[in-house]
């Protein structure tokens, strides 16, 4: 617990509109430039996700203008193979990295956790704008991958060596396209890098009197766990890059080994391991699945407690299983390599944390369930998407049962299952997670308040849509459809065309939904009813402080806590919770010892 | 709208576990000797998560129609057991079934990569590359002539770069585009690529193996039904990847000398 020392964060109020709303320090601004950056992105890979999903349905269907996107990939508007192959890289990169790790972490994360922990701003706020514009730039660098050379890569957000590291020979977007990929994931990881740093430091240095570690909101413990791993996993996938960018214009010979022969030629590299890519990538990319997932659970949690008027049947318990599965997500990167030639040793010693990590993640839903038990839930579309995101992450979880396991994974490797997986669990839950944190938030962030009955229509689209898309993606696994095929030549997949054709309609119209948010987020920021300072009536410092929050959050005052976060089903002066900056003291049977 | 909610949970969760338990998307037949526990596996693993699947989905449903929305002036109530009951439960109920899960895996697994090819085994060679997979049969000596990168020319079709005029061990050697084994008899494939990664997926035979340049890889597996099956690539290996199949046939021992004859002969 630290009191705010003349040594922490002050910097006056930002003049003029640059530094104000473009180059500014402030991290709700940053926060805020972060959403609409993921938005930006979202949009672009849902997008793409559409071309490839009519693509996959209808193969010869010519979709139309897209010519003007690539005149080379999608002659008179009809998607080539490789074309297919390059948006779909784009897709997952895009969706990953600018939406899954931008939106719940680096956003909601730098506009709340200043505030939860009692804070002016963080502790290195030019670092913190740098972490933002240096993202900015790593995504522009991306998409320009689209308008040069032959496109952007085709090697899938994996980018396995040696496809991603021999170079243009080895396809369309194999050169440029890759540098280009590997350049903006290294910048990517730069501002990711900074952005932990700030996140730690305001964590452990910057909370207000009375704020000690377990009076943290859930939410706040789940961006703080989130940016250890985030300051470990980036480390790790920044210099992976850089070797790659090296194989391509140095000469050097990282991930390629000798004597491989394309069109009859010997490349000229000697030496390199094309599986040490595939370690250093997965050393970052799995726990990048938790990067993606626990700001949503923290968020759900944080939420959901809102809404059910109720602390969670455990803080701690809570706490300890997020920071378990942060710690095991390190421990279990290889199961996304059995039938890769690894030692199959490995294999086994990789299976057994993957299957242990199930526990942490069943305690968490547990206590969500025990919680709602004799809650006083409140339905609205926040608490809607809350719920929704646990349906889809118990969906998505127990099918990680059988790719936990090698020998089961001899059928399910790079089949849709895998894809049914990772979309269900890191894809649409944290969505979900997203939508959630916008809906609840969104009063505190803009000043306004979201159209309710908006946000419920487009609840039951996306969430019965989603099962109707990724449901069926198991099915056709099962069945050993492959991913990451631009069509279904082979036998044996032919059958399965009609499954597909079901999965682009739902996607489509899912997608279409989406819209509805869009509409709503841009009428409720300028139209919206005005919100009130604590709509919900939570709890936590966000809600004590004025709506918008002014530039050093608390208007030159430093928050006193007198609390645990979650003080609700009490009986208090102003209803049935306590704030945690309120002096008052009332009767409660849950203090946890 | 909490229990349409709700209901809308029990209905999808139904909903899809409907095609798993009519089994209209299965599993494709298994043709090989190891397939069976791997199957069994996959049996005893879906309805363990099945059943978290149902339970967890069901339990979050009746606790949304249940618990939202209540009367003014309800009482909050705890869940019996409190937290430490849920945590022991996790404990107890999923140790032992990942345990269990962990456990006989691990056997299926062994099965097949812990146990070496029996001294009979018949070795084929398959090499993959963008976008084609090429098969190496030893011919009567029994034994592969070496490789060599430089001498690869698909213009020549010198598909594994064998160089017969210095290599006496390569002069019997025959390369086929497609792959045919004898049914009943264990078959020891030594895999390589030529270019990049790709791998070999024949889901009947449950083997799913990638090619690893710089790797030489082996799997072993034993056919038991004749038929024609495919042979698919699942790494991504650039554009023609979705393209990339060969046929896998398996034959009688009558038939499959035949057809070695006639392989031999068109060499």
């Amino acid at each position: 617990m630290h009191d705010v020392s003349p040594h922490a964060v002050h910097h006056g109020a930002p003049t003029g509109f640059i530094r104000k709303h473009v180059f500014s320090i402030d991290h709700k601004v940053i926060g805020k430039q972060y959403y609409a950056l993921a938005l930006v992105a979202v949009l672009v890979g849902m997008v793409l996700s559409w071309l490839m999903r009519i693509h996959l349905g209808w193969t010869n269907f010519a979709i139309p203008g897209l010519h003007f996107l690539s005149s080379t990939g999608a002659p008179g508007d009809v998607m080539t193979p490789e074309y297919y192959l390059q948006l779909m890289t784009m897709h997952g990169t895009i969706m990953v990295f600018f939406v899954l790790t931008t939106a719940p972490f680096a956003a909601f994360g730098n506009f709340f956790l200043p505030i939860q922990v009692g804070a002016e701003d963080m502790p290195f706020p030019h670092f913190n704008m740098m972490s933002f514009w240096v993202t900015f730039v790593a995504f522009l660098v991306l998409v320009a991958s689209f308008f040069v050379g032959d496109g952007p890569t085709l090697g899938g957000w994996t980018q396995y060596a040696p496809l991603s590291a021999v170079g243009a020979v080895a396809g369309p977007g194999q050169g440029l396209g890759v540098v280009l990929w590997a350049s903006s994931i290294a910048i990517f990881c730069v501002g990711q890098l900074l952005g932990s740093l700030n996140f730690i430091t305001t964590t452990l240095d910057m909370r207000t009197k009375g704020m000690s570690l377990m009076r943290l909101p859930l939410s706040a413990w789940a961006w703080f766990i989130t940016s250890i791993m985030g300051l470990t996993a980036f480390a790790v996938l920044m210099p992976a890059c850089i070797l790659l960018i090296l194989d391509h214009v140095a000469g050097t010979s990282f991930f390629v080994s000798s004597n491989e022969v394309i069109n009859d030629q010997v490349l000229p590299h000697t030496g390199g391991s094309t599986l040490l890519w595939q370690h250093l990538f997965w050393f970052f990319g799995h726990p990048e699945v938790y990067i993606a997932i626990i700001p949503g659970l923290g968020i759900v949690s944080h939420v959901l407690i809102t809404n059910m008027r109720r602390p969670m049947l455990s803080h701690r318990v809570l706490i300890y299983s997020m920071g378990a599965l942060a710690v095991l997500s390190y421990m279990v990167y290889g199961h996304h390599m059995f039938v890769s030639g690894m030692n199959p040793f490995s294999s086994l010693a990789f299976s057994f944390p993957t299957l242990v990590i199930t526990i942490p993640s069943t305690i968490v839903v547990l206590i969500w369930l025990g919680s709602l038990y004799g809650s006083k839930l409140r339905i609205n579309t926040a608490s809607l998407f809350a719920l929704g995101f646990i349906s889809m992450f118990i969906s998505g979880g127990v099918s990680g049962f059988f790719l936990a396991q090698p020998s089961i994974d001899i059928m399910l490797h790079a089949t849709y299952f895998v894809v049914g997986h990772f979309h269900m669990v890191m894809g649409v839950a944290a969505m979900f997670g997203i939508f959630a944190a916008t809906y609840f938030w969104f009063p505190k962030m803009a000043g306004r308040m979201m159209n309710e009955t908006l946000g419920k229509i487009h609840f039951w689209l996306s969430f019965v849509g989603t099962y109707c898309i990724f449901m069926p993606f198991h099915y056709l696994g099962i069945a050993g459809n492959i991913r990451r095929y631009s069509s279904f030549p082979d036998d044996f997949l032919q059958p399965l065309i009609p499954v597909h054709r079901w999965i682009t309609v739902a996607a489509l119209i899912t997608g279409a939904a989406q819209l509805i948010f869009l509409y709503n987020l841009i009428h409720s920021r300028f139209w919206g009813k005005p919100a009130p300072d604590n709509p919900w009536e939570g709890t936590s410092l966000e809600w004590s402080t004025a709506t918008p929050p002014p530039f050093d959050n608390f208007g030159g005052k430093h928050p006193v806590v007198y609390h645990d976060p979650y003080q609700y089903g009490v009986q208090s002066s102003v209803g049935d919770y306590v704030m945690q900056t309120s002096p008052e003291q009332v009767k409660t049977e849950r203090e946890e010892k | 709208m909490a229990k349409i909610f709700a209901a809308t949970i029990v209905l999808i969760t139904i909903g899809s576990a409907i095609p798993i338990l009519m089994h209209t998307w299965d599993l494709p037949q298994d043709i090989s000797t190891h397939g069976p526990l791997i199957d069994e596996q996959y049996s005893d693993t879906m309805a363990e998560a099945g059943i978290s699947f149902l339970a967890s989905q069901f339990l979050l449903a009746f606790f949304i129609w249940k618990f939202s929305n209540p009367k003014p002036g309800t009482k909050i109530r705890r869940f019996p057991g409190g937290a430490m009951g849920l945590v022991i439960a996790a404990f107890l109920l999923v140790g032992t079934e990942v345990l269990a899960l962990g456990v006989f895996g691990a056997k299926a697994w062994a099965s097949v990569y812990f146990t070496p090819p029996a001294a009979n085994a018949l070795p084929i060679q398959v090499q993959a590359g963008q976008f084609a997979f090429y098969f190496r049969y030893a011919g009567p000596d029994g034994k592969f002539g070496p490789l060599h990168a430089d001498h690869i020319s698909e213009a020549n079709q010198n598909f594994f770069g064998l160089d017969p005029q210095n290599d006496p061990e390569s002069r019997d050697d025959i390369v086929t585009a497609e792959m045919a084994i004898p049914v009943n008899r264990e078959i020891h494939l030594l895999m390589h690529s030529k270019d990049l990664g790709h791998s070999f997926f024949v889901p009947e035979l449950r083997v799913q193996q990638d090619f690893v340049p710089g790797l030489d890889l082996s799997v072993h597996f034993t056919a038991t039904k004749v038929g024609k099956y495919e042979i698919v690539c699942t790494q991504l290996c650039g554009l023609g990847h979705y393209n990339m199949k060969a046929y896998l046939e398996v034959k009688s021992q009558e038939d499959f000398d035949a057809w070695m004859k006639q392989q031999a002969a068109a060499q």
